[in-house]
């Protein structure tokens, strides 16, 4: 990516930690509007602190997080949906209580553009035609498949400009994670960024422009997406060869 | 013979009966404020009692100078409801922002403390203001009512129940009809994710604490109505028979307050009808040993189903 852009999401040394232990040791990477970037590396490598340490469910100790040229550090978790900065965590979090459409409204809590919604809402149904059918059932009695259909609608119904999406594969059937990861690209084509965290480095990358590599806490290694692919250090350590 | 005095032992129970629902009605929108609160942030708010008193008092403060102001008993009465209600949210709210949100990353027992301290200073500041002694209730508003032999049905009981009801149907429409009750329940069931959906979760809590305080306000002015006064150190055995309500039901558990309410008000009554009256109180801690010894999760569990808030 040329440099003149600005980038929408950028990390500068970024630490956090739980308690004393860091989980970040100083992380920096740069997602440019309209590209999907991935984020991938082993259990424990500190992908998913690094999403939460965006929204700032834990705080950065140190660096700076800008988000469309601007310090988000000090921003409450709760405002950055606003600001079109959205996520769908590991473990996709549906509110398990709540109906699929009260989670699908939930998605919406800060809106007020009822028009807006409303449109938002058929062009979920129209990307997921199968939360319509189960929109009275509660969350908690979906399927793993569904339930990551609904996360990701939850999230789209917030109309994000930047779409943090961890481990969407995650303990789904292969036959689901590809329609899951032809969604996403959809998503991304309708102009919606995309920063995908993954332990399924192979898909990731095929999905991607660009990709970084975690270990530990430490980006180890950033390159385009197919560069990384065709890597043989990369191949031999996260695509099992 | 003996048909007529199957008739008065009928008559009786039906009495008590009608009494029991009145009183569970009471214990029942108490017990509301300890559920939601637990819902919300799994605290017990030992100071929860300290609202049903101050709505009491605000209750007789506001009756009687709204009477002396010449309007009608029953505008004195409603007027006095609502501003009570109101006083016992702000109250509530402030409680919360002073003596719970600086231990929301504390441990729970630290706030189980705050809470308890709470209900200590709340109480001296009734008595410190108010003085010791009862406050007696101006009962002519809603004397008189219906008799058919020996069951006497009071306007009084029918204004509680009536008002016990429409606050329940109230609540249910806002936990589980409008935006703000959705927010609740997501808030309740995953903080974390409530906040990345954009809600604020102290805000939330804040209003919990605050419908549940309203709540308690609305059953002190029915115990003050009802009992004809009220007394400074009067919401501590509500308070703890509401809290045995609560777990009877299952805390967190919205529709487990009301059943466990109505279980608790009717065992003291039919209590103290059949067996004795001097041990009536002695039931809901029964009760409440019980369910904590047998079952903990109440009635309702917790987590069964989707009531919760």
């Amino acid at each position: 990516m040329a440099d003149n852009i600005t980038p929408i999401l950028e990390l500068k040394n970024v630490v956090s930690a739980y308690g004393r232990i860091k989980a970040l040791k100083g992380i920096s990477l740069k997602v440019f509007p309209g590209e999907i970037v991935t984020i991938i590396g082993a259990n424990g490598a500190g992908k998913s602190t690094t999403l939460m340490t965006i929204c700032n469910i834990i705080t950065a100790v140190e660096g700076d997080i800008l988000y469309k040229g601007e310090r988000i550090n000090n921003i409450a978790s709760d405002i950055l949906p606003s600001m079109g900065l959205c996520q769908v965590p590991e473990g996709r979090r549906i509110f398990p209580r709540l109906t699929v459409m009260e989670n699908l409204d939930m998605g919406a809590f800060f809106r007020k553009d009822a028009a807006d919604i409303k449109h938002d809402l058929e062009r979920v149904f129209e990307l997921f035609p199968k939360l319509r059918e189960r929109r009275k059932q509660l969350g908690g009695t979906l399927s793993g498949g569904e339930q990551q259909m609904l996360a990701m609608g939850r999230a789209l119904m917030s109309s994000p400009k930047v779409l943090l999406l961890d481990e969407p594969s995650m303990g789904l059937a292969p036959l689901l994670v590809k329609q899951i990861f032809d969604i996403i690209r959809m998503i991304n084509s309708q102009g919606v960024t995309v920063v995908l965290v993954e332990q399924n480095a192979n898909l990731a990358l095929q999905c991607a422009q660009r990709g970084y590599v975690l270990e530990t806490g430490t980006v180890v290694m950033e390159d385009e997406a197919d560069k990384l692919l065709t890597n043989p250090d990369i191949r031999k350590a996260y695509l099992g060869e | 013979m003996r048909g007529s005095e199957h008739w008065i032992h009928m008559e009786f129970f039906i009495q008590q009966l009608i009494n029991g629902i009145t009183l569970g009605g009471v214990y029942a929108l108490i017990a509301l404020g300890y559920t939601m609160v637990y819902g919300i942030i799994q605290l017990i708010n030992f100071a929860h009692g300290e609202f049903f008193a101050a709505g009491g008092y605000m209750g007789v403060i506001l009756i009687s100078w709204l009477a002396s102001q010449g309007l009608h008993p029953y505008a004195c009465l409603a007027l006095a409801l609502a501003l009570s209600m109101g006083y016992c949210a702000l109250l509530a709210m402030a409680v919360e922002r002073l003596a719970y949100k600086p231990l929301r990353e504390a441990s729970r027992l630290a706030v189980l403390l705050s809470a308890l301290g709470m209900s200590i200073f709340l109480q001296n500041g009734l008595m410190l203001t108010q003085g010791v002694y009862d406050k007696g209730y101006p009962t002519e508003i809603t004397s008189g009512g219906f008799e058919w032999g020996l069951v006497s049905v009071s306007y009084m009981q029918i204004f509680i129940v009536g008002l016990t009801a429409t606050l329940l149907v109230g609540l249910n429409i806002l936990v589980f009809k409008t935006r703000i009750g959705r927010a609740m329940r997501a808030t309740s069931q995953d903080k974390v994710m409530s906040a990345l959906v954009g809600i604020n979760s102290n805000r939330i809590i804040s209003i919990t604490f605050a419908i549940g305080a309203g709540l308690a306000a609305a059953a002190g002015i029915m115990v003050g109505l009802y009992y004809g006064s009220v007394n400074y150190s009067m919401g501590f055995v509500p308070g703890i028979k509401a809290f045995a309500a609560a777990v009877l039901g299952g805390i967190g558990n919205i529709t487990g307050a009301l059943i466990g309410g109505l279980i608790i008000g009717m065992v003291e009554i039919f209590a103290a009808g059949y067996i004795s009256g001097e041990y009536k109180d002695v039931f809901a801690f029964i009760i409440l040993i019980g369910v904590l010894y047998f079952r903990p999760s109440g009635i309702m569990g917790e987590n069964i189903d989707d009531t919760r808030v």
